[in-house]
């Protein structure tokens, strides 16, 4: 991408290619805002990942998977917003690193579960359902932003934790507690709102 | 040495994160081994990963020709 894809016009791409990604608007959309919970941040990552790819059209030949394709170009262009926001607006909720008292109400004082962990029965069938899916989504906003963002860094965006580090600026292992935090908050959550219910 | 729950909970996270050392693994195995709540919670640490790329509709992409 970069200096190449604002060399030429985006309406040099012809319009059946055209179509085809603006036809794809809408997942990418979704994509970025499960990332982004800004609005005008994900559609401001969006449309700068559809002017790159329809600038850069030549780059797509020979490869078979459109949506992946600008999925790839998407998610540099939403690791761009997420330093620009770590740069403009210096998160509250980082806590410390060594900070994992909100752990104390999990575990007994010799650190054994107070609530031992029941398994989930067929989670992958859960999968397919839109219900679960809304319910995850309540939990993934449930939690603190900045955890949340970091967890999905990882999950959603699939990048290694010395990239998330290097983007918000924080060590690896505050970003290993904050993952381990997302996660401890994350199956609580859908322990109680869906598998328990 | 045996870990507790809360820190075979913190290995079993940051396992999906890092390679762990041999003796981290050692130990979460021999942990897990003894423990059904940390063996659960190990499967849904690895269920929410793959919950979360099904969110924006990935099972659904068409597959590369």
């Amino acid at each position: 991408m970069g200096a190449r894809s604002r060399t030429s016009s985006p309406l040099a791409a012809p319009a059946d290619f055209r179509r085809q990604v603006e036809d794809l608007r809408p997942y990418l959309l979704r994509f970025a805002s499960l990332q982004l919970r800004d609005a005008a941040a994900a559609e401001d990552a969006v449309q700068e990942a559809l002017l790159a790819a329809l600038a850069g059209e030549a780059n797509f030949a020979g490869r078979s998977n459109l949506r992946t394709w600008l999925t790839g170009i998407l998610k540099h262009k939403i690791v761009d917003a997420v330093r620009r926001q770590a740069r403009e607006r210096p998160a509250s909720d980082m806590g410390t690193p060594e900070d994992e008292s909100e752990f104390d109400t999990l575990f007994d004082t010799r650190g054994h579960w107070q609530d031992m962990p029941d398994a989930w029965e067929q989670p992958e069938s859960a999968l397919g359902q839109k219900q679960f899916l809304a319910a995850l989504e309540a939990c993934l906003r449930a939690l603190p932003q900045r955890t949340a963002q970091v967890f999905m860094m990882r999950e959603h965006l699939g990048l290694e934790t010395s990239e998330i580090c290097k983007e918000l600026g924080i060590t690896s292992t505050h970003c290993w507690v904050m993952l381990h935090r997302a996660r401890m908050a994350l199956r609580l959550c859908l322990d109680m709102n869906w598998f328990k219910k | 040495m045996m870990l507790s729950c809360r820190e075979a909970s913190r290995l079993l996270s940051q396992g999906a994160d890092r390679k762990l050392a041999f003796g981290e693994r050692v130990a979460l195995r021999l942990h897990l081994a003894i423990c059904d709540g940390c063996t659960n919670v190990k499967a849904q640490f690895e269920f929410l990963r793959s919950a979360v790329q099904s969110l924006s509709g990935d099972g659904d992409e068409e597959k590369p020709a």
